[in-house]
């Protein structure tokens, strides 16, 4: 199956944590997500069995009768699959959502009667590096310059996102934030120098316009052409 | 052989130890399984290549699941032995039996 995904990688919360959140219900629905969340083994169909097994297991051991229910949408922010949960809902006092945060607020904004909560903690758009790795690769600018960086975004990679690089706190390739996190403007001076395009990094780029980014507020795209 | 081991030991046969999913053993503690062992193929002696390592990480996974949840990881295991080792499972059986016995019974109320 091809999956669209830009991926949004999330973390399960802390068990007890969760506990802590349904703590008032007994008829819980587990909700998971096919893409992302999938994608990044946090809230597919199998760690949505895990979980509610969990749940299960510490609700018999505390002697208290639940109901735990399993389902998994092909996506939690489409009106297309949210649609489907009405049914499944009347059956259940609250939805336990293992999708990434706009999946919870697309559910918790079509059934505003029910109580829709996290499971996971959502992170970044990121990549899949090796099986059980992933890491931060797009922040959602708005205004996309990986043309000029050979594929290397200065706004995802770089602590301080600027935008002529490296500043003064790169060392052996390093950024001072971190160790672990390669300066992402030596990765892209690296890179023009493997492509003989060295030249390319003399050009200064103008101060950006950020409006384009979070920085101007929550953002909407609309499409004439696509609505039905 | 006739080897005996406990009777409280209940097997359910897979072709490989990489048959068994995270979700099994859960669920086995779930019925009110008070202890779960996976006996599998030794080291590089895998008939599917690396089933016996990958369900050496599921329970390594299963364990820190049950620890949450908690019922203990402490009640699952997993043996390495050869599928002839008739005195070794026998050993390990009663070796597994005991070490429940000690840990008591599940705390999931019945």
């Amino acid at each position: 199956m091809t999956k669209e995904t830009e991926m949004i990688v999330a973390d399960r919360k802390p068990f007890d944590e969760i506990m802590k959140m349904i703590s008032p219900y007994e008829k819980i629905l587990l909700l998971g997500c096919n893409e992302c969340v999938t994608v990044c083994a946090v809230g597919g169909t199998r760690e949505t069995a895990l979980l509610a097994s969990q749940i299960r297991i510490r609700r018999q051991i505390e002697g208290r009768i639940t109901d735990v229910g399993e389902k998994t949408l092909e996506r939690q922010c489409d009106p297309e699959y949210a649609n489907t949960l009405a049914e499944s809902l009347n059956d259940y006092d609250v939805v336990l959502s293992l999708a990434c945060g706009c999946g919870v607020q697309f559910v918790a904004e079509n059934y505003p009667d029910m109580p829709i909560l996290p499971a996971v903690n959502t992170r970044f758009m990121g990549v899949t590096e090796q099986a059980g790795i992933w890491s931060e690769r797009c922040q959602g600018c708005g205004n996309c310059v990986l043309d000029r960086t050979r594929g290397i975004c200065p706004v995802a990679r770089c602590a301080k996102s600027i935008m002529n690089g490296p500043c003064g706190g790169s060392h052996g390739g390093v950024c001072e934030v971190n160790d672990t996190l390669p300066c992402a403007w030596q990765l892209i001076i690296d890179r023009l120098k493997a492509r003989g395009e060295l030249e390319t990094y003399n050009e200064i780029e103008k101060p950006r316009d950020w409006s384009t980014s979070r920085d101007g507020g929550p953002r909407k795209r609309i499409r004439e052409d696509m609505a039905l | 052989m006739r080897l005996s081991y406990p009777a409280s030991v209940k097997i359910i046969k897979v072709p490989c130890t990489g048959r068994v999913d995270t979700i099994h053993m859960l669920e086995a503690f779930q019925s009110g399984a008070d202890g779960v062992c996976l006996v599998g193929c030794l080291d590089g002696d895998c008939h599917f290549i690396a089933g016996n390592i990958r369900a050496g990480k599921r329970v390594r996974y299963a364990k820190a699941l049950l620890d949450e949840a908690g019922i203990g990881g402490e009640r699952l295991g997993m043996y390495s032995l050869s599928a002839s080792d008739g005195r070794k499972f026998a050993q390990v059986m009663r070796e597994m039996t005991e070490k429940i016995r000690e840990l008591g019974s599940s705390p999931i109320k019945k």
